[in-house]
């Protein structure tokens, strides 16, 4: 008889007590008042993982925790009140931000880094550079051979983000202006991209500058980014040049966005502005990625940044 | 009681009491413990029925949320080829490339895991000596439970190279990489479950063959696999069933290209992949989001539809052996 009560408390006790305490861990965690929750996109994952390093570092007590998923998932999860700050590498739609009003969640974004999308080829190939309008051809998938654009008899094997990534959408807004090719392939990641391209000598890709160049600014090894060109008439410039952004000669660049509830702004005020500082400017560049320009700090300086 | 019987015996009978009894039972205890095993019972039955009561509220969940998405999608256009919710241009919701994409990697696994899982349980069962046997058993076993995530990288890593050199083509994502890497998956269910049913053979009927003057060759593909037949189908569908299901390997290891695929060498993007890639950025409520449903309802009935077939086909084969 005892046995089998055992058994049965047992059987009924033990969930409810693991229950219990992982209702106590989760609470307090969420309770605990440095806890910042980042989401989003893959693109500032890292730079914004190594901000939140070094200003854990100097502050004791703040705890940060960066996640990635694409810049959707960190956007639907700042209109579910899921996260504290959202990593965005586009803006919020204006259906977006009609859902989050909806919600209660009043978003503000600021503008923490400037992304120069590279465009990366394999080495074998000899094609060195390409105009904005040939490269949507190719990702429209109009041009079809290496050959149509100066470069060697190779059909094109088209690499691209998932739906759920900023920069999927953010390319395709600026650069194909039309649907990809049905045949591209829809990779997990920038990381995902480079690895495809060094093995694929008719592979072209796009991704972040970062992904592609350490912070002495050489380029990955098995890769070769393409320099660009706004229009024909235009010099083709590498995005790997700060002079080349800050002057607007390279074309695919985008702001990398941080969206957070204004409500929920003390919480993140600090981190924020250590992200905007010369300190966390500093990481960005080292992270391959381009301080915010003069236009956009203008946009910060609307919300007191 | 078992247990009482056992400390019964073990202890000194105590004596019988006036209700000629023995020890110190009284009448309302035993009510208590009817109520008390009664109990007991329903909790078991409860514990049973939650897995119906889940099964059931997924089947309606998939349903309800799936049924929106046909106030604004026409039914024909979930029978075009492209599904392209997120569209630059105009927004298509073709099942089509997606449904092939999943059955071309599913039943491409099977064609590799058959034959392979079929050869490998034929040995364990027949062949193999016990101690190998020992050996070999858990292993297969354990090879179930990588995580997918870690095939998935494995197919990148290892079988995307192998491919492009293997057909000369610039790169390795694609159906025939998934087919590998999912019949990597099924394999442990299909060897496992059919060896156990080759062994279930009974020893006479070999022995029959065998005296017929059959060979071993002959008496194992012509007597003892067909008498398992029913048993290595069943471990076949189920295996299916992992196969079809499967999303984080071939999210990583076959290109998702949207396109209707035409060979096995072509980028394919399944019906699960297109689930995993879109649910998180979709606008809650929108026809994109019922359509992901509706999708989701599909991969069900299709994977129910499995299932199903294998529960048949092992409830056949369980009356046989009885």
């Amino acid at each position: 008889m005892r046995l089998k009560n055992r058994i049965i408390m047992s059987v009924v006790g033990l969930p409810a007590i693991t229950l219990v305490i992982l209702l106590i861990l989760t609470s307090s965690l969420s309770l605990a008042a440095g806890f910042i929750q980042i989401k989003g996109s893959d693109t500032e994952v890292n730079a914004v993982q190594r901000m939140a390093e070094v200003y854990m570092q100097r502050y004791k007590g703040a705890a940060i925790a960066v996640t990635g998923g694409g810049s959707g998932v960190g956007i639907a999860a700042i209109i579910n009140r899921t996260t504290d700050l959202a990593n965005s590498s586009r803006a919020m739609k204006a259906q977006e931000l009609r859902q989050a009003k909806a919600n209660g969640v009043d978003p503000i974004g600021i503008v923490f880094a400037i992304d120069g999308l590279s465009v990366i080829a394999n080495p074998a190939n000899k094609v060195k550079t390409l105009t904005l309008d040939q490269i949507g051809q190719v990702y429209r998938g109009e041009i079809k051979n290496w050959s149509q654009v100066g470069g060697p008899n190779l059909p094109v094997t088209l690499y691209g983000r998932q739906p759920n990534s900023g920069t999927f959408i953010f390319f395709r807004e600026t650069v194909v202006r039309g649907d990809y090719a049905q045949t591209m392939n829809q990779m997990n990641g920038n990381a995902q991209i480079v690895e495809a391209v060094k093995r694929d000598k008719g592979g072209i890709g796009y991704v972040g500058v970062g992904y592609v160049v350490d912070d002495k600014g050489k380029v990955t090894p098995g890769l070769k980014i393409l320099n660009v060109a706004k229009d024909r008439n235009s010099k083709a410039v590498s995005p790997t040049d700060v002079k080349n952004i800050e002057s607007g000669a390279y074309p695919i660049v985008r702001p990398l966005y941080q969206y957070f509830d204004k409500a929920n702004r003390g919480k993140v005020d600090g981190f924020v502005g250590f992200e905007l500082s010369p300190e966390g400017q500093n990481i960005i560049s080292k992270q391959g990625f381009f301080p915010v320009t003069a236009e956009y700090r203008r946009y910060n300086a609307r919300y007191g940044f | 009681m078992p247990g009482m019987v056992s400390k019964a015996n073990k202890s000194p009978l105590p004596p019988f009491n006036k209700r000629g009894m023995r020890g110190d039972f009284k009448p309302g205890r035993f009510r208590w413990q009817k109520a008390k095993e009664r109990l007991i019972a329903s909790f078991f039955f409860f514990n049973g029925m939650v897995s119906i009561i889940i099964l059931a509220g997924i089947f309606s969940l998939l349903f309800s949320e799936g049924l929106p998405a046909f106030k604004e999608i026409h039914f024909s256009d979930f029978l075009q080829s492209t599904w392209n919710p997120t569209s630059y241009v105009k927004a298509t919701y073709g099942l089509g490339a997606i449904m092939v994409s999943t059955l071309m990697v599913t039943f491409g696994a099977l064609l590799i895991a058959v034959p392979v899982g079929l050869a490998c349980a034929a040995y364990l069962a027949e062949i193999a000596s016990p101690r190998v046997r020992e050996v070999l058993k858990p292993i297969i076993e354990i090879l179930a439970g990588i995580p997918s995530v870690v095939l998935g990288f494995l197919g990148i890593v290892v079988v995307n190279p192998l491919i492009a050199r293997a057909f000369g083509i610039p790169n390795g994502l694609n159906a025939l990489n998934g087919c590998i890497l999912l019949a990597i998956m099924s394999l442990p269910t299909i060897i496992s479950l059919s060896e156990d049913a080759i062994a279930a053979v009974p020893k006479t009927h070999k022995d029959a063959s065998l005296a017929l003057g059959a060979s071993r060759w002959q008496t194992l593909v012509r007597v003892t696999i067909p008498s398992a037949l029913s048993g290595i189908i069943a471990s076949i569908m189920l295996g299916m069933g992992r196969a079809i299901g499967e999303t984080m390997t071939v999210l990583m290891a076959t290109g998702n290209a949207q396109a209707m695929p035409h060979s096995f060498l072509d980028a394919v993007r399944t019906m699960t992949a297109t689930i995993a890639i879109e649910l998180g950025e979709v606008p809650f409520g929108s026809a994109h989001y019922h359509a992901l449903f509706v999708i989701g309802f599909v991969l069900f009935v299709m994977t129910f539809l499995v299932n199903l077939v294998s529960d048949i086909i092992l409830q056949k084969y369980q009356e046989v052996e009885q």
